[in-house]
């Protein structure tokens, strides 16, 4: 390992140096300042005699005496079952004052893509007890489902609510004995310090540390760390789920602080800047952390992924999470109108989406007419919020009985099937019984997405005559 | 270079001078534009897209960590090439054709590790070969000496190379043989062997490109009965995350009525090619019985694939789609999503320093995507018969923004545009094709085909559907402001026909086991139905009916029974009977 005084230009988070021997991209480096502190850094780019180095925890302190070493090897995570329990920073060094890790196996981080003929296809139901997921949009084990939240929406509640309360029915009856824990990995990336102590406080509350790895990085860590916080996380979840058996469940929050990241990192290379000044490859690199969810052929474990991001200015057509949403399954959107009016989780389910609910629900999965019953729901309660614009315009009496009915439905829907606060935990039963009672103030004739045997068996009659007698 | 060559024809070799992603520049290499080339000490496949002076600039298809400078490129002396042959039904590959099972196999793991080389064709497997040709026949470039049994559903015709010379067949026989054997020899000296290779970046060469008069069958309804696309014709799918476009595209994949489809996932999902992977085996093609994966061939470079694979994924299928248009098949070919084409072109480019056009897209943009498009067709083959490819390409515009580059430059080539909606999609409208924004250059050329092969008043019946869905939406814009009840009593009734038309008729649940694929008689018959639910309601409306007593007949919510009935002929007639019946009860 040869060891270089010949740093040339120090720039942003970049570091140009000189070197007489090959380097390989993506290869980790060590910078040792002056006053004895290491910093460590990543080949960006790598050409005859000169190479770039992004450095992660900032270049502060860097000098041209600083002396720069190239470890050879690409960056790698030490992993082992010992690692759950823990709290990380942001590269992976632990924090929590707990003994040395002492690695199983060290595992590269950029990953490798999954081939997907190995892939198996996600369909088990997992349910988060919360009835907008569960009924409307539904997770299954290997799916990758971002919550796209603005600045001061509660996402982290139902974040933390998803990681607490997730079981998956089936394996309650137990027929399903052999292993296959649950694990939760934390990545996070740029949060506060604040809502760093919430997260930890509601994982020790709960107990759930026992049964996560936690990665920080927080808001005054150094930027660039952010881009390597994920692929630490992910690195881990792999390793749990496809060799240790466990079903992981990955919550990376805030994905638009790694966007950031990347952005700033774009800037001081001096790429040429796609949309809103982030890089041309960002669809690129969040592919490569969003696709790292799935389960694979063979394998008892699985790797599902809850990003959260925080969509600038509420706008879903923003870079990054519309660049999310073309990558991911799905995602559950929080809306601003339905937590001022205190509805919690304020979950919008018209704009959300969970593009793999279809084959992991309905008969011998959740219940045969779950399917049904969130088609209904959704066209209903479309039909509903149309008619609240119209009703802003000509009011409640110039509309028909039928438009009347929706609009009541559009209301009791948000006030009592979306609504249900932080700590309740509904089964898929009671989420769709409740979907029932809802459904049937609208008259039989109207629900056209469901098949008539079930409305036969599900429909409340006395509902429907009361409501038909006021 | 096709993989199933040795690489003997190895050139000059040079040196790597940078890394930077997938881009490599190397020293001293002696190669022509577009060469295959291996790069590093693990062999990492790549092209070159650039030249100047003594350097070399190759695009990488694999993961560049850890290569470093001074390791070695080889370079192989030919140009990015697909293997042609029996086998390439029923298989998936990755954006170079390599079969993921093999790499599975020789991986031995379910990631995509490095410098692992795979045929796209199996090299050992004997092929039941039968001649149609006798010995001293006269055979041209093109023409089929014999056949091969690819799989149930599809002969493989084994053609004469259209780069050959042709000539008499010397000897020719029936029998087992490889790809690599010899099934024939011509007095021209020429061996004739069942494995081609043809450079993706060049289109086959065929005669010319005849008027397409055929409508390629979809079994969906909005597409067939308003929207129709051609054999022969291409059509793009823009639409915003989350409004259908790949569940549109699989649907086209899974009952269009084409003789092979070739499906790419070019930077989409893993887990969605899993469940083409899992699904197509299963599914039963509507026009053969047959597994649909017996027809289907699959590219698969999700997103987290390397992106210069991406760039070649969409050739590397179109080519493969003209080798079985040559033998006279009817090709549909499915790209999703060709933005993360347009997209892997920009990040080449961008790391070429190239000057940007439009957005930090290269110049070449609308170059590369009228290129692409244009070896759709119907054409007339070099060997004197037919065949064609359809082209459709989902395009995922940046926040459902349709005036972005590539939107628009796919919108000044292809002649059926399927916009999504992302409002329909909201409501839970699938599929979400905007009915007023969409449009088919086709509908005239194809009239014809739908008159004599499905009703005689095929062009008449969808007209009259589009004037009712044209004054909804004009209506709607009334109702918006003084709500339903203050429109007059025939325009409320119109209202109504228009809500049957959307939610019986243009909307079609994919997921039902019988909705999911809708025969052109059955489109045209639930047409029908809610036609003369129409002609009733206003006949009995002029009777002096209130709209409430029409609208409120029995039979008429039956009419979104009406996709989902398996028995839908005697269904709809029974539809038809009730309606006349009730609604003439009423005056």
């Amino acid at each position: 390992m040869k060891e270089y005084q010949t740093i040339t230009e120090i720039s942003g988070p970049l570091v140009f140096a000189e070197v007489d021997e090959p380097v390989g991209y993506d290869e980790i480096v060590e910078i040792e300042t002056e006053d004895g502190r290491t910093l460590r850094g990543q080949v960006l780019e790598s050409s005859e005699g000169i190479v770039s180095i992004q450095v992660f925890e900032g270049t502060g302190g860097i000098d041209r005496n600083a002396s720069v070493r190239f470890l050879g090897e690409t960056m790698k995570m030490p992993v082992t079952e010992d690692l759950l329990g823990r709290v990380l920073d942001g590269s992976g060094n632990p924090i929590d004052g707990g003994p040395e890790i002492v690695p199983e196996e060290r595992h590269n981080i950029v990953g490798e893509a999954i081939n997907p003929y190995s892939r198996e296809y996600p369909e088990e139901f997992i349910q988060t007890g919360v009835s907008a997921i569960d009924g409307m949009n539904t997770l299954v084990r290997g799916q990758k489902l971002p919550i796209f939240s603005g600045s001061g929406l509660p996402h982290n509640e139902l974040a933390l609510q998803i990681a607490r309360q997730a079981t998956v029915p089936e394996e309650e009856e137990g027929d399903d004995d052999e292993g296959s824990e649950f694990a939760v990995i934390f990545g996070a990336m740029g949060i506060t310090a604040e809502e760093a102590n919430e997260f930890m406080d509601d994982f020790e509350r709960t107990g759930a540390l026992e049964r996560s790895v936690v990665f920080m990085n927080l808001a005054d860590d150094p930027a660039v760390e952010r881009q390597v916080t994920p692929r630490l996380a992910l690195t881990t979840a792999e390793y749990l789920a496809f060799e240790k058996d466990y079903h992981v469940l990955v919550i990376l929050t805030d994905m638009t602080n790694y966007c950031e990241a990347l952005r700033e990192i774009g800037a001081a290379r001096e790429e040429v800047p796609g949309r809103r000044g982030y890089p041309g490859y960002m669809y690129t690199d969040l592919a490569q952390l969003y696709e790292r969810a799935g389960r694979i052929e063979g394998k008892e474990g699985s790797v599902t992924q809850i990003p959260i991001l925080t969509m600038p200015g509420d706008d879903d057509t923003h870079p990054i999470p519309d660049l999310t949403g073309y990558i991911t399954e799905g995602q559950i959107m929080m809306d601003r109108d339905l937590n001022s009016q205190g509805i919690e989780p304020p979950v919008n389910v018209l704009p959300s989406l969970s593009r793999l609910m279809d084959d992991g629900i309905g008969e011998g999965l959740t219940r045969e007419d779950h399917g049904d019953v969130s088609d209904q729901m959704y066209a209903a309660y479309a039909e509903g919020e149309d008619l609240r614009d119209l009703v802003n315009i000509v009011g409640r009496e110039a509309l028909s009985e039928r438009d009347n009915k929706f609009l009541d439905f559009a209301d009791r829907f948000e006030a009592e099937f979306v609504q249900q606060g932080y700590d309740t935990n509904r089964s898929i039963e009671d989420t769709l019984e409740l979907g029932w009672d809802l459904l049937s103030d609208l008259p039989k004739t109207e629900l056209n997405r469901i098949d008539e045997e079930l409305i036969a068996e599900h429909y409340r009659e006395e509902d429907a005559e009361a409501v038909q007698a006021d | 270079m096709s993989q199933a060559e040795d690489i003997e024809s190895v050139d000059e070799d040079g040196v790597i001078e940078s890394v930077s992603g997938p881009v490599v520049t190397a020293t001293d290499l002696d190669a022509r534009m577009n060469d295959v080339v291996y790069v590093g000490d693990e062999g990492l496949m790549g092209e070159v897209i650039e030249i100047e002076g003594n350097l070399t600039t190759i695009q990488v298809y694999e993961e560049t960590s850890g290569v470093g400078p001074g390791e070695p490129v080889q370079n192989t002396g030919e140009p990015l090439s697909v293997d042609l042959g029996p086998g390439m039904m029923d298989s998936i590959y990755d954006g170079v054709q390599r079969p993921l099972d093999v790499l599975e196999d020789k991986m031995g793991t379910a990631f995509l590790d490095r410098g692992v080389d795979a045929p796209g064709i199996d090299l050992e497997k004997e092929w039941e070969f039968e001649p149609t040709v006798e010995e001293g026949d006269a055979v041209e470039p093109g023409d089929a000496v014999g056949v091969v049994e690819e799989t149930v559903t599809i002969d493989h015709k084994v053609m004469v190379p259209p780069d050959y010379e042709g000539g008499e067949v010397t000897s020719i026989e029936s029998g087992e043989f490889t790809v690599e054997e010899t099934v024939a020899e011509l007095s021209s000296g020429e061996e004739i062997q069942m494995h081609q290779e043809w450079p993706v970046r060049e289109a086959r060469p065929a005669g010319d490109k005849e008027t397409p008069t055929e409508p390629l069958v979809t079994g969906q309804r909005v597409q067939d009965g308003l929207f129709p696309l051609a054999k022969g014709g291409t059509a793009a799918i823009p639409g915003p995350f989350g409004s259908g476009k790949t569940v549109t595209q699989q649907q086209l994949a899974k009952w269009s009525d084409a003789d092979i489809v070739v499906y790419i996932g070019c930077g989409e999902r893993g887990n969605e090619m899993t469940e083409v992977i899992e699904d197509f085996p299963e599914l039963p093609d509507p026009q053969t019985g047959n597994p649909l994966m017996a027809r289907t061939c699959l590219i698969a470079n999700t997103s987290n694939m390397p992106v210069a694979a991406r760039e070649s994924c969409i050739y590397t299928g179109i080519t493969i789609a003209e080798y079985y248009r040559d033998m006279g098949y009817d090709v549909a070919l499915m790209a999703d999503s060709t933005s993360r084409w347009a997209e892997a072109m920009r990040e080449i480019s961008s790391r070429l320093e190239e000057m940007p056009g439009e957005e930090g897209y290269p110049a070449y943009l609308a170059a590369a995507l009228s290129e692409f498009y244009e070896r759709a067709g119907k054409f007339q083959l070099i060997n004197g018969g037919e065949g064609s490819i359809s082209v459709v390409g989902a395009v995922s515009p940046p926040g459902g923004d349709f005036s972005e580059p590539v939107t628009q430059n796919t919108l000044r080539i292809v002649k059926t545009f399927w916009a999504l909606d992302a409002d329909l999609a909201e409501r839970r409208h699938f599929p979400s094709i905007n009915w007023n924004e969409s449009y088919s250059l086709y509908k005239d050329q194809l009239d014809p085909w739908w008159e004599s092969n499905v009703a005689g008043d095929w062009a008449e019946t969808r007209q009259w559907a589009v004037d009712v869905l044209d004054e909804e939406d004009e209506l709607q814009e009334i109702v918006q402001l003084v709500g339903k009840d203050a429109l007059p009593e025939d325009q409320q009734l119109t209202l109504e026909v228009a809500r049957y038309l959307r939610e019986a008729w243009l909307q079609q649940n994919a997921l039902h086991d019988v909705d999911t694929y809708c025969e052109p008689e059955k489109t045209y018959r639930m047409l029908g139905a809610i036609k003369t639910f129409n002609d009733e309601a206003f006949e009995a409306l002029e009777a002096g009916v209130p709209p409430e007593e029409i609208t409120d007949v029995d039979a008429a919510p039956q009419l979104n029974r009406m996709g989902t009935a398996e028995e839908w002929d005697e269904f709809i007639d029974e539809i038809e009977n009730d309606l006349k019946e009730q609604l003439r009860a009423l005056y």
